[in-house]
């Protein structure tokens, strides 16, 4: 059977040349030209210990740190070998109950926030789990508490999430975000937490 | 929609329509085998490709010779890919130490690779090794992408060709394309992934310990190589279980935009060339409008109900229903809609939102898009010959009205060749309607339900239309990694793919022998707007009386009940 010989030789040229030569060469020139991104966009501390990467979501819950969006992905949110969405559906009892608590704790957290002002984003759970970012809107609606948290004024606050926000890529792709791991760097740089 | 949503689906269509000619131009040398740009590189290892598998290039085919050398080489790899990720635990380049797969699972995997489909049962970075990701789902991304885009050519040879026997060479086609196409796009694309942030490297998975002092562990792998031609290639299996809503596989607006352009890059410059193959380019962009106003269309629907979103959202407190669930923020509403509209127009099935989170009638555009054959700019290859199915059969119809033997572009079509594309169309529906009767009814098939009620059913509608379509996006909440969803969904995978391809080729074969006559007064056109009306009317036709009843028992339904505040446990 000649067809079966050459589907099993053509077979191992291609993946020669399309699962070897190709990743290596695009891993290669990653390295040489994006070598920080290639890598995982990873951020070390001044201790040299990696502390996180930078358009990968982390779990955020004391006050005195701005807080990403509900996560799906592992058992405990957050999962950065895990991600995941919720899929649950717009009728499903479980994703109404689980909106309402997000809603519940956050209004607790932040006293000042009133129901109908709560943004969306802030409360229902992104896709990948890992979401790095926030709305503008959700930034600002917690400006409150960190700053009550560490002892500066809101106004210092609010500027700061306003320096962070990012987008519309060229003005006109995407929406505009702000990624709450650099915002809560830049926080613990200018305003280090007290005690 | 906002100001700006519109300047970027504007901006889309801008860019598609420029990138389209030229590309096209590329196809039409590459396939001829004549000189072209990149022969200088690639030509040498090309003639000795063909050399070593004793391959005579110019050797033209009878379609009968193209589809048997097509289905071996696709069985041959598919039995490669089976065992590769059944002996994953034994191989190099598996830093986290995954296990092998089970049976179901790796049959199912190696079968969703090979037909273009990219179903995946599996979460990537919690199953796959690198090997694994490289030597099984890239090596297939290319190889069924270039074996979609070869049946499509041969297809356009048929329909073109003066009076022949042959439809062209099954090798020289597949080989060609992988070399001159897909593999030049893929370099410098994976390395424009690269600058936006995609990853790319091999090293176990890194350790981080966040600001509040928690361990997290963070995926990395050669994920730009395998994104590019995941895109490219319509295949659309992530590396990571988010696909393109994972940071590191879609970073920012401006790679999703590219993502997105990607997708209906080929398909599209298909069709011109069929336009400019039949000696007829306004054929050509007739059928490119069909497809375009079908697909803007959906975009706006699904943006419209996405915005819209849940009214629960409101009552609850939240400042917008909009249904922000299940996506990301840096993409927001719109660029989610415009995402999930592309991905099932065509048949990539990559997600950069949860589709399972969509409100009903924003989800039941990409379900209804893939269960219209995904001929909206559609796979590639696939989508033109799957268009090219609706095409005869409007020209047929439009025959019969006029009381005339139909003719395309000089051809008679006649009995036969309606009866393939009849076999193909009735195996479609027959899978998705059977296989979705068979998983609702089944316990082992609910069992894998992640929502209740009207939404349940439409997971299980969904899953069998993607599998059976080769779209390989899902309502990701069912779990289907048992093997009544690995073996079945793996079947219905298959008849979607090859008992649609092979017909086609069938139809090349018998298209190929008809002679060319000129057209009279009296010839249906197929290139001015009546054709386009038409055109989408048959689509749109068939698409409804198939599938609606299937249609009102999901999310029609449940489009109700969420009006009606109605919740399921």
């Amino acid at each position: 059977m000649k067809v079966l010989y050459q589907s099993c030789l053509a077979t191992l040229i291609l993946a020669v040349i399309l699962c070897g030569i190709y990743p290596a060469l695009v891993t290669v020139a990653g390295k040489l030209l994006f070598a920080e991104k290639a890598n995982g966009g990873l951020i070390s501390n001044h201790e040299g210990n990696v502390i996180g990467a930078e358009i990968i979501g982390q779990s955020f819950s004391k006050p005195i740190y701005f807080h990403g969006r509900p996560s799906a992905a592992g058992d405990k949110g957050y999962d950065a070998a895990n991600s995941s969405g919720t899929n649950l559906g717009p009728t499903n009892q479980k994703l109404i109950d689980g909106i309402s608590k997000n809603i519940d704790d956050l209004l607790k957290d932040n006293p000042s926030l009133k129901k109908g002002q709560i943004p969306t984003d802030l409360v229902t759970a992104s896709a990948s789990g890992l979401d790095p970012h926030i709305s503008p809107e959700a930034a600002y609606v917690q400006v409150e508490r960190v700053a009550s948290a560490r002892g500066v004024s809101v106004d210092e606050i609010r500027n700061l999430a306003k320096e962070h926000i990012e987008g519309p890529a060229w003005g006109l792709f995407g929406e505009p975000v702000v990624n709450v791991l650099l915002l809560n760097l830049d926080l613990d740089r200018r305003y280090p937490p007290k005690g | 929609m906002t100001t700006r949503d519109t300047i970027q689906l504007g901006l889309y269509l801008i860019v598609l329509i420029l990138a389209t000619k030229p590309l096209a131009l590329h196809l039409e040398k590459v396939f001829e085998g004549s000189k072209n740009l990149l022969s200088p590189i690639f030509g040498p290892i090309e003639k000795l490709i063909y050399r070593l598998l004793g391959v005579n290039p110019d050797e033209d085919q009878h379609w009968t010779k193209y589809s048997i050398d097509l289905l071996v080489f696709s069985g041959v790899t598919c039995g490669f890919t089976y065992l590769l990720l059944r002996a994953q635990k034994f191989l190099p380049l598996n830093p986290q130490g995954f296990a092998g797969m089970t049976p179901d699972l790796a049959y199912n995997t190696a079968m969703s690779f090979t037909t273009n489909t990219n179903w995946q049962s599996y979460g990537g970075e919690s199953t796959l090794s690198y090997l694994s990701q490289m030597l099984a789902l890239t090596f297939h991304n290319f190889i069924s992408a270039a074996v979609g885009i070869a049946v499509a050519v041969a297809l356009i040879r048929g329909i073109s060709k003066k009076e022949g026997k042959g439809i062209g060479n099954f090798w020289a086609d597949m080989i060609r394309c992988n070399l001159y196409v897909l593999l030049p796009i893929c370099i410098v694309y994976a390395l424009f992934l690269i600058s936006q942030g995609v990853i790319q490297n091999f090293h176990a998975y890194d350790i981080a310990t966040t600001l509040e002092g928690v361990k997290q562990t963070i995926a990395q792998g050669p994920v730009a190589s395998q994104v590019a031609i995941k895109m490219l290639g319509t295949n659309g299996g992530g590396f990571f279980n988010a696909n393109a809503a994972h940071p590191y596989e879609n970073p920012t607006a401006l790679s999703n935009f590219f993502q997105m352009l990607s997708i209906f890059l080929i398909p599209s410059a298909l069709v011109y060339l069929l336009g400019r193959r039949v000696r007829n380019k306004k054929h050509g962009w007739a059928v490119w409008a069909a497809m375009a106003i079908i697909f803007v269309v959906g975009v706006l629907i699904t943006a419209h109900y996405e915005y819209q979103g849940n009214p629960k959202l409101a009552e609850l407190g939240c400042s917008s229903p909009a249904n922000m669930e299940g996506k990301e923020a840096r993409f927001g509403i719109f660029n989610s809609a415009f995402f999930a509209t592309i991905t099932t127009d065509a048949s990539c099935g990559a997600v950069n939102a949860m589709h399972d989170s969509f409100t009903p009638l924003g989800g039941a555009v990409p379900l209804s898009n893939i269960m219209l054959g995904e001929i909206i700019f559609g796979g590639v290859g696939s989508g033109l010959y799957g268009m090219l199915m609706y095409i005869l059969l409007t020209v047929f119809i439009a025959g019969l009205m006029i009381g005339r033997t139909p003719e395309y572009v000089g051809k008679k079509i006649e009995g036969r060749e309606i009866k393939y594309v009849m076999f193909a169309m009735i195996v479609m529906a027959l899978s998705i309607l059977g296989f979705t009767a068979w998983g609702a009814l089944d316990p082992r098939g609910l069992a894998g339900l992640n929502n209740p009620a009207g939404h349940g059913f439409s997971e299980i509608l969904y899953a069998y239309t993607s599998g059976t379509g080769n779209n390989g996006s899902a309502f990701a909440g069912l779990s289907a990694n048992t093997p009544f969803w690995n073996w079945t969904l793996a079947f219905a995978m298959f008849f979607g793919r090859f008992f649609m391809m092979i017909p086609m080729l069938a139809v090349a074969g018998s298209l190929a022998k008809k002679k060319i006559h000129p057209g009279g007064e009296g010839t249906f056109r197929v290139d001015n707007s009546l054709f386009v009306g038409l055109l989408i009317g048959v689509i749109l036709l068939v698409g409804a009386l198939t599938f609606f009843p299937a249609l009102s028992l999901g999310p029609i339904a449940e489009h109700f009940d969420m009006l009606q505040g109605h919740l399921f446990k």
